[in-house]
């Protein structure tokens, strides 16, 4: 018998730590190869860990929610036929573990150097000490309980099968007892019809937790500043539905999103300080030459950012295809980590549900983020008469220490200008 | 006779029935005891508690004759005498005084006893042949406590010269020469108590070994004493018949060789069956497990309200276990929540010296797929042993490897038997070793070899 580690895999350049978001296994599990033994969660990408080896899981290194270094052990799986000094090596394994032959490769040229310096912690490959809480009793044993603890429990009606025995060895004790009673009875749901007194707590993990930190770090950091502004989308809804209805075969569906793109591309060209990251720790602003678009979406997972990429290469339906393809991607979970990140400016949307006004928060460390509100036909006065037009709001936020009132202003007004003329997108490179 | 109606009827007043029987009047409930004769049934009467009575008997008689002869501990005596009529009357005074306080403590409980036999009529009628005649009894529930009944070979009936237990415990004089067929438990008590009264005993046993349930280590010291007894042990023999001269048993040995052996009287201790018959069991066709009525946990058999505990539900059959079905029967048909959840069942041998097995042998735990560790402490080691002037036999325990859970404790030595109590309390805890090892365990005593022999698998035994 000897002991595999599984190691938290490099998941992407200059990631030094990931969130542990979900087991496959549990202790005590029978693991083929390749099978599935965690999740992880870095930045706003989710990683699957897969088992490189046959073996009985025997150790579990996190618990779900904690965050876990870069190349330390998650797993640890006995497995038949390997000895004690294979074991050592196992353990000094690099973080790419989950390629299994490359790393069995290297363990056989690399010796064991600091093999004593991790034998202080590492468990026996019985893993099992009994200092204090016991673990359950094997299948078809009898639970492990003193008569008294048994009768009680009979009496209550509960199958002591259920209890975890936290004595020596296992042993269900009159502790115990109570407090799988107590649990029992929270978990039952009040029996008064009228107040529901239930609290459902709910741990933070995986992407909510990201988007929480972010959204508070965003939120701390940023001093925002908000601009609403009408936009009179009626000849760019005459156009974009003239397109439509001429549609060539292969070509996506437009919405005002590729339009938006192009404005944006357009109107960063010529204000280079919105097309930014600021760095505020280093103190160094980044304006990029690409245009990489962020778009905030809702997926069944929480709110992602997939990203289109050099959006200032992108033709309208260039634009259009790449849009739903990000979108799909990140919406069931293909998406890839650089597809997830490395946006310049965002746009949030929320399609007809968006509202009059929004307040967007930005993608940090961007600078400017673009909301789109929902589209109305509002009555608009011509100077004569009111006519009804198609309006739309744009409500785009600022990161203010970096970029002025004047300058955002002039940015909205823009875009206002380019949507409300849409040739002009089209014109002048 | 007017019907009798009530809530619970046992058939039987033996240890399990009577304890049935008093728990569920203690309980409130409605109860009547059908028994054939003296409530205590087998264990009292004929088994547990004569048996031992004859057994001490002969150990005193045997030290004195052991004083007599050399002089040990610097005590002599001179020619001890038995006198057997006045023994057995001695011990039949001992079980009247015990089945009386039995009848005592029913009659407290407010349980009706009928005398007579009982039969099913249906699954909630009994009718029970009384000196007075028949008696209606009408029971909602109904517990079989019937018990067993020794095995009878058929080369070798009951009657005459041979005996079973019952007959052995009541002879008036001591046999010059007695061959037991049969070498267990029972058979070697009684056996081991004449040789030791000065009758010169023939163990034939079928089998390799005498007491074929424990292992070999267990047994050794036995097989010794019975020697020192000037006993002799014929193992892998069977008995043929009784010889025609009428003072002899041919017996075929395990070369396949007839020999005849001197046997003044035939004791034949080759098991016991259920008893499954004469109480119309037929009338309510009950589930059977083999030769044993069928139950379930709750000592349940395959019809509502009938209920069955003790011998006649299976292997061990031992008085404790039917008192303990008995308890939980009453208390189940008082409609608390019972179970039967024990961990273990001690059995006790009362041979010379005596064999305690209590949980699990080290071999049955590995046949359960367990991983485990034994260690074991001669009473050489120990002091009182030494004083008592037997040191023969050991204490073993045998623990799960890597838990220390204790599975099962074994023992074979003089007046063991009272250890048992220990060794079941500690299984029944769920103790682990190191829970032995940090009790502190009174100085000098036997038990000692029970602390020392858990120390010994820690690996820091003090005293070998």
């Amino acid at each position: 018998m000897g002991v595999f580690s599984v190691k938290l895999p490099d998941v992407g350049e200059g990631i030094a730590e990931a969130e542990l978001t979900e087991w496959h296994v549990k202790l005590g599990d029978m693991v083929r190869e390749d099978d599935l033994l965690a999740a992880v969660m870095t930045d706003k990408a989710t990683v699957e860990i897969p088992s490189a080896v046959t073996g009985k899981v025997i150790w579990l290194g996190a618990t779900v929610g904690e965050t876990v270094a870069i190349g330390s052990d998650i797993v640890r799986i006995e497995v038949e036929g390997e000895d004690d000094s294979e074991l050592a090596v196992a353990e000094q394994a690099p973080p790419t573990v989950v390629e299994p032959e490359m790393v069995r490769q290297q363990e056989r040229v690399k010796p064991a150097p600091v093999a004593a310096a991790s034998e202080k912690e590492a468990p026996s490959p019985l893993g099992r000490t009994f200092a204090g809480a016991g673990p359950r009793r094997p299948e078809g044993e009898k639970p492990l309980a003193p008569p008294s603890v048994r009768l009680r429990a009979r009496e209550a009606g509960i199958d002591l099968r259920r209890v975890r025995g936290s004595g020596p060895a296992g042993r269900i004790t009159h502790d115990d007892l109570d407090a799988f009673q107590q649990q029992d009875d929270t978990a039952r749901p009040s029996a008064t019809p009228g107040a529901d007194l239930s609290v459902t707590e709910i741990k933070m993990v995986g992407l909510r937790r990201k988007i929480a930190e972010r959204m508070a770090e965003a939120k701390a950091h940023i001093p925002h500043i908000t601009i609403v502004e009408e936009v009179d989308v009626s000849a760019l809804e005459d156009l974009r539905t003239r397109m439509n209805a001429e549609g060539v075969a292969g070509r996506p569906k437009l919405t005002v999103l590729p339009f938006l793109i192009r404005a944006i591309v357009k109107a960063v060209k010529e204000q280079p300080a919105l097309n930014a990251h600021y760095d505020d720790e280093a103190e160094i602003i980044r304006q990029f030459g690409g245009v990489h678009v962020g778009i905030a979406s809702q997926t069944p997972n929480g709110l992602l950012v997939p990203v289109i990429r050099h959006a200032e290469t992108l033709g309208l339906y260039a634009a259009a295809a790449e849009l739903a393809r990000v979108a799909e991607a990140s919406r069931n979970g293909t998406a890839r980590r650089e597809e997830l990140s490395g946006s310049t400016i965002t746009i949030s949307s929320l399609g007809p549900l968006g509202a009059v006004a929004t307040t967007p928060i930005i993608n940090r460390p961007e600078v400017a983020i673009v909301g789109v509100n929902k589209i109305a036909v509002r009555p608009h006065w011509d100077g004569q008469q009111f006519v009804p037009r198609k309006m739309m709001n744009l409500s785009s936020s600022f990161d203010h220490r970096v970029i002025d009132g004047w300058d955002a202003a002039i940015f909205v007004k823009r875009l206002k200008t380019l949507m409300e003329m849409p040739a002009m997108m089209f014109v002048g490179g | 006779m007017k019907d009798i109606i009530c809530k619970v009827a046992v058939i039987g007043g033996g240890p399990g029935g009577y304890v049935a029987a008093i728990r569920a009047g203690q309980l409130g409930l409605d109860t009547v005891l059908v028994e054939k004769k003296m409530p205590g049934g087998t264990c009292l009467t004929v088994g547990c508690i004569p048996s031992k009575a004859l057994i001490h008997a002969a150990d005193e008689f045997s030290r004195l004759r052991h004083f007599a002869d050399g002089g040990a501990m610097g005590i002599t005596a001179s020619d001890p005498a038995i006198d057997l009529r006045r023994t057995v009357e001695w011990k039949d005074g001992i079980v009247s005084r015990l089945t009386s306080g039995v009848s005592g403590l029913l009659k407290k409980a407010r349980v009706k006893i009928v005398f007579g036999t009982a039969r099913f009529l249906d699954g909630k009628t009994l009718a029970a042949e009384t000196d007075m005649g028949e008696q209606i009894i009408r029971a909602e529930n109904v517990i079989i406590a019937t018990g067993s009944v020794p095995v009878e070979l058929p080369t070798l009936p009951f009657g005459g010269r041979v005996l079973s237990s019952t007959e052995a415990l009541a002879l008036t004089a001591v046999p010059k020469t007695l061959a037991v067929v049969g070498g267990g438990y029972i058979g070697l008590e009684i056996g081991m108590a004449y040789a030791k009264l000065g009758a010169s005993v023939t163990v034939v046993e079928a089998a390799a070994q005498i007491l074929p349930l424990y292992d070999a280590e267990l047994v050794r010291p036995v097989t010794k004493r019975l020697q020192e007894l000037g006993a002799r042990v014929l193992t892998g023999a069977a008995a043929r018949g009784l010889a025609p001269d009428g003072e002899g048993l041919v017996v075929r040995r395990a070369d396949g060789t007839d020999e005849t052996i001197a046997a003044e009287r035939v004791l034949v201790t080759v098991g016991r069956r259920p008893l499954t018959e004469g109480f119309g069991l037929d009338e309510i066709r009950l589930d059977m497990a083999g030769r044993f009525i069928r139950i379930d946990e709750r000592c349940r058999t395959s019809m509502r309200g009938v209920y069955a505990i003790g011998d006649v539900t299976g292997e061990p059959m031992l008085a404790h276990r039917a008192m303990a079905q008995g308890e939980m029967v009453a208390e189940i048909i008082a409609g608390l929540r019972r179970g039967w959840d024990k961990r273990c069942i001690p059995a006790v041998c009362f041979t010379d010296p005596e064999i305690v097995s209590v949980g699990r042998t080290a071999e049955e735990a590995r046949a359960a797929g367990l991983e485990v560790k034994t260690g074991s402490f001669p009473f050489q080691g120990n002091g009182r042993a030494m004083t008592m002037g037997r040191d023969d036999g050991f204490i073993r325990v045998v623990c799960e490897a890597d838990s220390h859970l204790v599975l099962g404790i074994q023992a074979v030595g003089a007046g063991i038997s009272e250890l048992s109590t220990a060794f079941a309390q500690a299984i029944e805890m769920g103790a682990r070793l190191e829970d032995i090892a940090g009790t502190v365990h009174a100085h000098p005593t036997l038990g000692e070899a029970l602390h020392e022999a858990s120390l010994r698998i820690l690996g820091h035994s003090l005293h070998i």
